[in-house]
């Protein structure tokens, strides 16, 4: 009925929609090169939107990202001092845009909740016509919304994201992760821990009760067993439960030595908060000092803890004290901007949006094919992480990864972590299938 | 067997919170016959006032050390809070006690912002229906909770308990254990007595006082009370504020165990209105008893032996208890007939 | 009251109805909100609170509990998609049987209590699926993740018509019509509209009626010998199956099903929906839906370089001032906004938006001098609900 008052751009969406379903089965056997591609800049400007969580529990982590992310396109269109683009390897980007557009963004709330994430990014890809996503700080968030991008024909540069799943199980051809996994974090921390408590240990975990915190739990486990560990139990804690002390309690007397707390963000500073309090981090068993372990670090939400982080050991992707030439460019950038020293969420914003923006002025085109032939195997180095692949198998990430401690005597509120060893990429590598999934074709769109 | 000791010790120091937590709420039921959906927000906001007050006290002495320099080039801060300059090591020793010293802020500024909500905004509504309460002090609560957000941000702030409290106590030793096998936090067992005091302050605060007995009266019939002269409202409006206030010291209190963030009293809401229901609208001793069972049966269920049993059972103990006494007794524990069934 | 055949004021509300909504992408163009995602979100939502508003509008009875059925159907719609086929009917059938299954078990029970006592066990029984569905029962729902399609799965039906989707994803297609972007929008429409038909049956029939008896003196009607219990029990069962369907819907338009739909924050958001456009109103529901879906949207898109263009026509240290004030209601502070709304609607309109649209509509009548014939006149105004 009404159908026919439909404005001219929706009219012509519609019935494009129903044209891609019917040409399904050929557009991606036959090379769709020629056909346009989701969202394609035909003007002056490219947009790119950036999805990230402004309220909620990581509104400030969220709030971080934008920072970054608004720092990267300053970059990319040439404003600023640069930053990372000076110690960046590849010299693809001329401080001119990408591919001679300026690069503009719009900005959505994940709520870090996967259905407004999704609603989210739509509104991006659908009403603001970017072309890109980008964001997240969770992997429930960063899964969901790759999924989306991957049918709407985007380019998904997933944010902080630890889980395995996101470039495991659930990969996806237009998705790609900078940040490091759980099954890295593990492999990186087996030594060190070693190191430092030896291998006749017994360790008790406490694991927040959804599919990040088994993924997490259970790279440890592997890794702490190789080393000769123990483990007394493994404890699933429900999300966001505020007092853990009713799963600290049993803990005191079951003789293991060693606690893993396999939570993030507000439920690991309340449970290594009360660890603390319930004298764990002071108590001998088995003529042993007790140790707490927290795998994943977040430096922002550590500082919640306040001093219960001091001598706790953890990991995490990089940190703003690295002395290499890269991070200190973009600590130097980012602080003279805003003040103070960026994220491990900031930075892994700032360089996904960096190495796309490289990939598309590389490839010499925005089409989501084309961007991930050029990130697929892309070899670079200078963003803060010594040298970096992209691969090309699952769309990771590897590099070299950060065992952290607290700090003992921190000299700011921010310098609370303390870099203890930096684990070769070789020693964390792991085979592409081990972790299952497919990555499937690229989706182009329409 | 001291594993179940420990339990119930642990099902005690929870149930103090939540009885504490529900307390404020069931008596605002009771009285004014209100559904204040923010009381978790005043249960925050109590929290906050240990952060504004430690904020306070630890405003700092800025400095700039020429010499040295910040990663990002701007001359390195020297920070030391004023209170340290000033006063020395008498001045670190009031830093520590921040929580203790907010609760003696904490009470007139609860008060003041209990009476004001009263007057301000929840008078108005009580005649209105339960449905509009709710939605008009949900909105309350949204904008409590986004304006403490762009004050102190979205990430949780440490608040330490002072260094006395920080240690744990032997309980073991006390009821004739060996040493060492039932040790518990200090701070959480100052938490429980607090809890125990304000509750049996409460109590004897409504029962044996002279206002006491005009509220409770007004609870069971507001109308009478008024023909006889007595000017109910004014009373009400200082139970609200008592009620803001026990929020608020439960809040206080809290924010040693719980760093506080702005979203915690979201995160309370539903638990203290389980509790509240569970224990019967308005019963102060239903909401108290309701409090230390759902304590004690949260602590049993999350134990490992429970779990494996039942798996998930400590994520829904709550529920299930509330449901299953909704069932066996209408008005939950102590509800009286016809408060709230309508 | 009214008879319950269609009266005229009736066909044409629906007609007017029909029309608005089918127009939506013209009509909501101008506020930014004229996009598939959005639009598909108004008309999803728009249902779910049609659903709700016919328990609580009608009985009375305040859920907090509907998120599990809309969670429900969801769940429900993705795993018919991923075992018999991609045809929405399927799947949304399916949801709405499940979502009326859900709601006659949970209805069942907590129909025994009334006022609060009733609303913390809804409450309690959703946030327990809420809870198991993001943990323990990870197996079907895929937990934190949330359910989604695969490309191996099974899909029987469309196997059995030798339908191959190839190697890529799957998406959901109405015999060819794709159901994302605007068809998806229309398919959804359609069945609002047809939703709102049958809400507006409900509410002129002698079904309505007694449920508003049921609202307004449960204890006379108890005397008068009649169990109000089956009643309110199939209005439960009613507004449970619209809140499958709606859950089914969304499905469709994005096939994934996450756990977060059960929480009790998802199931407030209807009650504020409904009480926010007015409640017991059968216009109310839907655009309070549309409201808050809007801001949470919108508004929360908003950010400084937005701002900075809204206002440059203001001299440089106006604008710098105006955008600091209006960031606080913006972007990450949209949350505010939404607060500050809630009270203002309900201290100022306490029948919600509809109650704003009507005094408005009598003031423009008195204004141009008489009664206003001509307009559609809603149901009886709000009455107070709920109070005792």
């Amino acid at each position: 009925m009404s159908k026919k008052q439909m404005s001219r751009r929706g009219l012509l969406k519609s019935s494009a929609a129903v044209g891609v379903t019917l040409a399904t089965p050929t557009i991606f056997t036959s090379s769709a090169w020629a056909a346009g591609y989701t969202n394609e800049p035909k003007g002056k400007t490219v947009t790119l939107g950036f999805n990230v969580p402004q309220t909620g529990a990581y509104a400030d982590e969220g709030a971080d990202e934008l920072r970054a992310y608004k720092l990267a396109v300053d970059h990319i269109n040439g404003e600023g001092d640069g930053g990372m683009l000076s110690t960046f390897t590849s010299k693809a980007l001329k401080g001119n845009g990408i591919n001679g557009k300026k690069a503009v963004f719009v900005t959505g709330d994940t709520q870090t909740k996967s259905d407004a994430a999704r609603a989210s990014a739509k509104r991006m890809i659908e009403k603001d016509g970017a072309i890109m996503i980008t964001g997240g700080s969770s992997s429930g968030v960063a899964i969901a919304t790759q999924g989306l991008c991957q049918d709407a024909g985007v380019i998904f540069m997933a944010g902080l994201t630890h889980s395995n799943d996101t470039t495991g199980k659930d990969k996806r051809a237009n998705g790609f992760r900078h940040f490091f996994n759980t099954e890295m974090s593990g492999a990186a921390l087996g030594p060190v821990l070693k190191n430092a408590f030896g291998s006749q240990r017994t360790a008790y975990h406490l694991t927040a009760d959804y599919t990040w915190g088994w993924s997490q739990e259970g790279s440890i486990k592997k890794y702490s067993e190789k080393i000769g560990w123990k483990t007394a139990a493994a404890v699933r804690t429900p999300l966001g439960a505020g007092d853990f002390s009713q799963y600290i309690t049993p803990v005191l007397n079951s003789g293991a030595d060693v606690l893993v707390l396999n939570h993030y963000g507000r439920d690991m500073v309340n449970s290594l908060t009360q660890a603390v309090q319930f004298g764990l981090r002071d108590k001998q068993v088995n003529g042993k000092d007790f140790a707490i372990v927290v795998p994943l670090y977040s430096r922002l939400m550590a500082q919640g803890a306040g001093e219960n982080v001091k001598g706790i050991f953890g990991s995490t992707n990089w940190h703003w004290s690295l002395q290499d030439a890269g991070s200190k460019a973009f600590v130097k950038s980012f602080g003279k901007k805003y003040g103070f020293p960026p994220s491990q969420a900031a930075h892994t914003t700032y360089c996904q949006a960096l190495l796309y923006a490289d990939a598309c002025q590389r490839a010499g085109t925005f089409r989501p094919s084309g961007v991930g032939a050029a990130l697929e195997g892309f070899k670079f180095d200078g963003l803060g992480n010594g040298p970096t692949e992209y691969r090309a198998s699952d769309h990771q990430c590897f590099k070299d990864v950060l065992v952290v401690k607290g700090k003992e005597n921190p000299s700011s509120k921010f310098d609370v972590l303390e870099v203890v060893e930096v684990t070769p990429r070789a020693q964390v590598e792991y085979p592409a299938t081990m972790l299952g999934g497919n990555l499937g074709p690229y989706n182009d769109g329409a | 067997m001291d594993a179940i000791l420990l339990q119930v010790l642990n099902g005690l120091d929870k149930g103090g919170a939540y009885a504490l937590i529900a307390l404020g709420l069931t008596i605002i039921f009771g009285t004014l016959g209100v559904v204040n959906f923010a009381h978790g927000a005043l249960f925050m906001l109590g929290a906050f006032c240990a952060v504004a007050v430690k904020s306070v006290l630890s405003l700092e002495k800025v400095t700039l050390d020429p010499t040295k320099t910040t990663a990002w080039g701007t001359p390195m801060e020297i920070r030391v809070p004023y209170i340290e300059a000033w006063f020395g090591d008498f001045g670190a020793t009031v830093l520590d006690f921040s929580v203790p010293i907010s609760i003696i802020i904490a009470i007139p500024v609860m008060l003041l912002i209990g009476v004001a909500m009263e007057r301000g905004l929840i008078r108005f509504f009580y005649k209105r229906p339960h449905a509009e309460q709710i939605l008009v002090t949900f909105g309350l609560a949204i904008v409590l909770q986004e304006i403490v957000k762009s004050q102190f941000g979205a990430n949780p702030i440490p608040q330490p308990a002072p260094d006395l409290a920080k240690g744990m106590i032997d309980f073991g030793i006390m009821v004739g254990f060996d040493a060492g096998n039932i040790v518990y936090p200090a701070w959480r067992l100052i938490y429980f007595l607090f809890s125990i005091v304000i509750i049996t302050a409460v109590f004897a605060f409504l029962q044996f006082t002279t206002f006491g007995m005009v509220v409770r009266a007004g609870m069971a019939d507001r109308e009478t009370v008024g023909l006889l002269g007595i000017d109910i409202d004014k009373r009400f409006t200082i139970v609200f504020g008592m009620a803001a206030v026990v929020a608020g010291l439960a809040g206080v209190m809290y924010t040693p165990i719980l760093s506080p963030d702005y979203h915690m009293g979201m995160d309370f809401l539903v638990l203290s209105f389980v509790v509240v229901v569970v224990g019967g609208m308005g019963s102060l001793g239903g909401a108290v008893a309701a409090g230390f069972m759902l304590g004690i049966l949260q602590s049993f269920a999350s134990m490992n032996e429970v779990k494996t049993i039942i798996p998930g059972i400590d994520q829904i103990i709550i529920y299930l208890i509330a449901v299953i006494i909704l069932l066996v007794r209408p008005r939950g524990l102590m509800g009286r007939k016809g408060v709230m069934e309508h | 009251m009214r008879n319950s055949s269609m009266s005229k004021n009736d066909l044409i509300l629906l007609f007017c109805f029909s029309a608005a909504i089918l127009a939506g992408p013209i009509i909501l163009a101008p506020i930014g909100a004229g996009y598939p995602d959005l639009l598909q979100k108004f008309a999803i939502f728009g249902i779910f609170a049609l659903g709700f508003n016919i328990l609580f509008g009608l009985t009375g009875y305040l859920s907090f509990g509907h998120a599990a059925f809309l969670g429900a159907g969801s769940y429900t719609a993705v795993w018919t998609f991923k075992l018999l086929s991609m045809n929405p009917l399927p799947a949304i059938l399916l949801a709405t049987l499940m979502g009326g299954l859900f709601a006659a078990l949970i209805g069942f029970i907590c129909l025994r209590r009334s006022g609060i006592y009733f609303s913390i066990l809804t409450l309690a029984f959703a946030q327990m699926s809420y809870n198991l569905a993001y943990s323990v029962l990870t197996p079907i729902t895929n937990g934190e993740t949330g359910l989604q399609l695969r490309q191996a799965d099974p899909r029987i039906l469309d196997a059995a018509l030798g339908r191959d989707y190839g190697a890529v994803l799957p998406s959901s297609d109405f015999f060819g019509i794709d159901m994302t972007g605007y068809p998806g929008f229309y398919f959804c429409a359609v069945i609002l509209i047809a939703c709102f038909f049958f809400s507006m049956r409900i509410f002129r029939s002698p079904f309505g009626m007694m449920l508003r008896a049921v609202k307004s003196n449960q204890n006379r009607m108890n005397y008068t010998g009649l169990n109000t219990r089956p009643y309110a029990l199939a209005a439960f069962i009613i507004s449970g199956m619209y809140a499958g369907l709606a859950g089914g819907l969304l499905a469709v338009t994005d096939p994934l099903a996450g756990a977060e739909r059960m929480q009790w924050t998802a199931s407030g958001e209807v009650v504020l929906m409904t009480i926010l456009g007015g409640s017991g109103t059968l216009l109310g529901p839907v655009i309070g839906a549309g409201a808050i879906k809007y801001f949470e949207n919108i508004f929360s898109s908003f950010n400084e370089g937005i701002l900075m263009k809204a206002f440059d026509f203001l001299p440089e240290s106006l604008q710098h001032i105006m955008v600091s004030i209006s960031s606080l209601f913006v972007g990450e502070g949209w949350h505010l906004t939404l607060g500050a709304l809630f009270m203002l609607i309900v201290i100022f309109l306490p029948g919600g938006l509809m109650e704003g649209f009507n005094r408005l509509r009598t003031w423009l009548g008195n204004r141009t001098g008489g009664g206003d014939g001509g307009a559609v006149p809603d149901t009886a105004p709000a009455p107070s609900v709920g109070g005792d």
